[in-house]
């Protein structure tokens, strides 16, 4: 067994991991080290090889390996540690993380500060419970998506997908791209999980069908997947007997849904919102457990990786400090609170000393789609101003800035509440 | 034909393993054929995995004889072949308005049947010891004795036990007939050609009585029964320390709430008859049964963090009893039949009834010198504690690298499982060896890992890897090859 000890340690060497480990190192620390489970580093990205990355954060359009190989340079560039095929087995709420790998056995390390960077899962077929068979050919987009983009195979030729999010979007003109027959695109909801813009790009500018209030009734095929059957569903979501169709198809790619993977933010004590999977954090992305920060969608499943380096920065440049003892909390913690029709807001508190407080930005989703909104916030009850926007989407985030003056009042305030509605007579 | 064999065993699932496993200690050439790529893929990898105390079987059928003869005889069982077996006890909860006569009932069937240490407990004792339970339960039949245990790593252990005491094990092996001469067994004709024996134990599960009928055995009738099930993540945040029961109705323990020996929560299953001995398929309705009815028992049970919904099918025999004898009209065959629920309870005790008949039938059963009693434990990475973990990648560092993230498997729990006795061919064969797939991704993460370690260790293409049987490749194409044959067909 090796034992280490780190200023930092940040477990996921994803865009998340990345950017908290950089920024951290900016801000002075520079023994740092990232435990990255896969042979490369770079998360979810590497096999995200279209384009749409990095239009807010770098003003440019780039692939996913593009976006991530910057940000590996400037990992590299400062030397910071990196160790790959390495998983994290535990963590404790004292900061010691146990990994192990292949070239170096068992590690024991103990970590100044820790980042939770370790992303999200997809929903799988057997959560959402579909009836039928368990025949091959039943996965998830994200699956498929690595399948195609890093191992070089395509899983199959007639394709149906279920769930409208970004990565089924995605793969639905992939897999087009690639010569399959791709049948549908059904989603449950009266409208898409993901990007406007996806659906435009990989969806009608190729012909596939978008199959809105539908989803998939029954598996079928004993070896390999041989048909799926969809329903058009109802008002209260359950499908409607007389509708079933089949549709025959080797294929059937699950967009359901994303996961953040807390398993071991859990066994550290790390306390988690039901609303988002993820920890509930402070503005600077600490958890509850002191020294332990999360950020990107470990945290919160964001729709754009420039959100996720955003937010990322945060966490790191908070750890730094922590880790310089500069890092000092108030004696009290004003909550943030989700209000009308919006399902999350992070961070779910506000606690650090007021020389924190340059910026605070709250990200949030919309549970539902609107048009023509404001976006109201309140502190204790009380409105303070609001934002206009043309329309929000559950598919897409929403960050607003407290105002300076809020920030500058906050010692004296219990809540601040968001609620995002619809403005009247419109 | 092959060099002549004593016995051939049909089936290596549970029953066909265990007499396998039984005959091994004796002076006897044996082959057990298997049609699947791996043993245990019917009956034995679909069910809830109890070992049932023995109190609801009929004292007066095979399968209250058997019952609490297994059960007994697996807790050393399970020691010697390293089999994951955890003795936590059943319930059976009688609920407010329930007939509660029939815990008494089940209670001295239980005692006809010398099920040992019952009990019958009160409501306070059900709140101290399944805290989560319905406030509506009134009282419960305790039986300390029932376990749960993994049905198909039981009959994996059996299988390798026996090729270790020098039984062979042919996979992908279908027997097409049952070849006799002069109203004795002789041998079978497979799809892999014919093999020679002078006796063969018929434990071919749903195909019992298929297999039955080439020697002209008509009595025998298996349907179908499927049941279906939820299973949840092992990290489901939700006591259930028991086998919990709810009160038997005639033809169905009920919906049962239970752990398994790796702690996901499991409940099911429905009982329905279907035609087809293929019929796997779960359905809205099952599945909505199987909820409806754990809810009853424990009303706080939710469906978050369920992983997968499966359904198996019982071999039920029209006598609703297990069918262990010797046929009348053909010397040397021996039917293993019917064994549904307490099957896997009674597996050991019915491999040594079969053995006591084919003793009967003429068999010597001469104990080996050098009989292997023990199956080496695999590696289990995900029961370790992080210190038994750091000594054994001390040792070999290949398992310090984990393939699957959820259920915590090592590269080298992989290659064991591929490269040992019996060893995995397909995908599932290495889930149901390591868990690796088996966890809350669903193999969303390993899977392309398991792939293409399989496809290395067997030295096939990933396109020619399996998720199980028949047509079931996981992947259908290489890259551009698709698009190169459309290109090709529109030219």
């Amino acid at each position: 067994m090796l034992n280490l000890k780190k200023d930092l340690v940040v477990i996921g060497g994803g865009p998340a991991g990345l950017a908290a480990a950089k920024k951290a190192y900016d801000e002075g620390i520079e023994d740092v080290m990232i435990l990255e489970r896969d042979f490369e580093l770079g998360g979810i990205l590497p096999q995200c090889i279209h384009n749409g990355f990095g239009l807010h954060y770098f003003k440019e359009e780039l692939t996913g390996p593009e976006y991530a190989q910057r940000f590996i340079n400037d990992v590299k560039e400062r030397n910071i540690e990196i160790k790959l095929d390495t998983m994290v087995l535990d963590v404790t709420k004292d900061r010691k993380v146990y990994a192990m790998n292949k070239k170096e056995g068992f590690l024991e390390i103990e970590a100044g500060a820790v980042v939770l960077a370790m992303g999200c899962r997809e929903r799988t077929s057997g959560a959402i419970g579909i009836p039928g068979t368990r025949p091959a050919g039943v996965i998830t987009a994200g699956t498929a998506q690595r399948y195609t983009n890093i191992e070089g195979f395509v899983p199959g030729d007639e394709v149906v997908i279920l769930g409208s999010g970004d990565i089924g979007l995605i793969m639905a003109r992939r897999m087009k791209l690639e010569g399959a027959d791709v049948k549908a695109v059904c989603e449950l909801l009266p409208y898409t999980g993901g990007l406007t813009r996806n659906v435009v790009q990989c969806l009608e500018d190729y012909d596939i069908p978008l199959m809105l209030n539908h989803t998939v009734t029954a598996i079928k095929g004993e070896g390999r997947l041989e048909a799926v059957e969809i329903s058009e569903v109802d008002e209260n979501l359950k499908p409607i007997p007389a509708t079933a169709k089949t549709i025959k198809a080797d294929t059937l790619l699950l967009s359901v849904g994303l996961i953040p993977e807390n398993e071991l933010s859990k066994k550290a004590d790390v306390v988690l919102d039901d609303r988002t999977g993820g920890p509930i954090v402070n503005e600077g992305r600490e958890t509850n457990i002191e020294g332990i920060f999360a950020c990107g969608n470990v945290l919160h499943v964001h729709d754009l990786v420039d959100w996720v380096t955003e937010e990322s920065q945060i966490a790191g440049a908070h750890a730094a400090k922590y880790i310089k003892n500069s890092f000092a909390k108030t004696n009290k913690c004003v909550d943030v609170k989700a209000g009308e029709n919006v399902s999350y807001v992070i961070p779910q508190k506000i606690e650090l000393e007021a020389g924190d407080r340059k910026k605070i930005p709250l990200y949030m989703r919309v549970s539902t789609p609107l048009t023509a909104v404001d976006i109201n916030l309140y502190a204790d009850g009380e409105k303070l101003y609001s934002f206009s926007e043309p329309f929000a989407k559950p598919g897409e985030m929403i960050s607003v800035p407290l105002a300076q003056k809020t920030l500058d009042d906050l010692d004296n305030l219990n809540e601040i509440k968001v609620e995002i509605i619809e403005k009247e007579g419109e | 034909m092959s060099k002549k064999y004593d016995v051939i065993i049909i089936g290596a699932g549970i029953s066909g393993c265990a007499v396998a496993w039984k005959l091994a200690r004796y002076n006897l050439d044996i082959l057990l054929l298997e049609k699947e790529a791996d043993v245990a893929t019917g009956t034995t990898k679909a069910n809830t995995a109890i070992m049932h105390a023995g109190y609801n079987a009929d004292p007066d059928k095979l399968k209250g004889r058997l019952n609490v003869k297994g059960n007994e005889e697996i807790r050393e069982v399970s020691k010697k072949l390293n089999i994951p077996y955890k003795e936590i006890g059943s319930l059976v909860v009688g609920l407010e308005g329930d007939d509660l006569s029939v815990i008494d009932e089940l209670y001295q069937k239980g005692l006809k049947n010398k099920v040992k240490n019952m009990e019958i407990v009160d409501r306070d004792w059900l709140f101290e010891h399944e805290p989560n339970i319905s406030r509506d339960a009134v009282k419960a039949l305790w039986a300390p004795t029932a376990g749960v245990i993994t049905p198909w790593e039981a009959a994996l252990a059996m299988a390798q036990n026996a090729v270790a005491n020098g039984v062979e094990v042919k996979l992908q092996t279908a027997v097409e007939d049952v070849l006799t001469e002069e109203g004795k067994v002789v041998g079978v004709k497979t799809n892999q050609g014919d093999f020679a024996a002078d006796y063969v134990v018929n434990s071919a599960g749903l195909y019992a009585d298929e297999i039955a009928k080439m020697v002209g055995i008509e009595k025998i009738n298996i349907t179908p029964r499927k049941g279906e099930y939820y299973i949840y993540d092992h990290a489901k945040d939700f006591a259930v320390n028991h086998v919990v029961f709810p009160i038997p109705t005639p033809i169905s323990k009920g919906i049962v709430v239970t752990p398994t020996v790796e702690n996901n929560l499991l409940i099911g299953p429905t009982s329905e008859n279907v035609e087809s001995k293929t019929d796997l398929a779960t359905t809205k309705e099952g599945l909505k049964e199987v909820y409806e009815g754990a809810k009853k028992l424990y009303p706080d049970l939710d469906l978050r963090d369920t992983i997968r919904v499966f359904a198996g099918l019982r071999a039920a025999d029209d006598t609703e009893d297990f069918v262990i004898e010797a046929a009348e009209n053909v010397k040397g065959f021996v039917n293993v039949a019917g064994i549904q629920s307490p099957g896997l309870a009674s597996s050991t005790a019915i491999a040594g009834y079969t053995a006591d008949i084919l003793r009967d039938e003429g068999l010597t059963l001469s104990e080996k010198k050098n009989y292997i009693e023990t199956r080496e434990e695999p590696v289990r990475f995900y029961e370790m504690t992080n210190k038994e973990r750091a000594k054994m990648v001390d040792q070999n560092k290949e398992y310090g690298q984990i393939i699957c993230r959820c259920e915590t498997v090592s590269y080298k729990e992989i290659l064991d499982a591929i490269n040992s006795p019996v060893g995995a061919r397909t995908v599932n064969a290495v889930k149901r060896r390591t868990r690796a797939g088996a966890g809350r991704c669903q193999a969303g993460f390993c899977g392309p890992r398991v792939v293409d370690i399989l496809a290395q260790e067997l030295g096939i293409d990933p396109t020619e890897v399996k998720q199980e049987e028949g047509n079931s490749q996981i992947l259908e194409y290489k890259i551009k090859q698709l698009l190169g044959s459309r290109v090709m067909g529109n030219a």
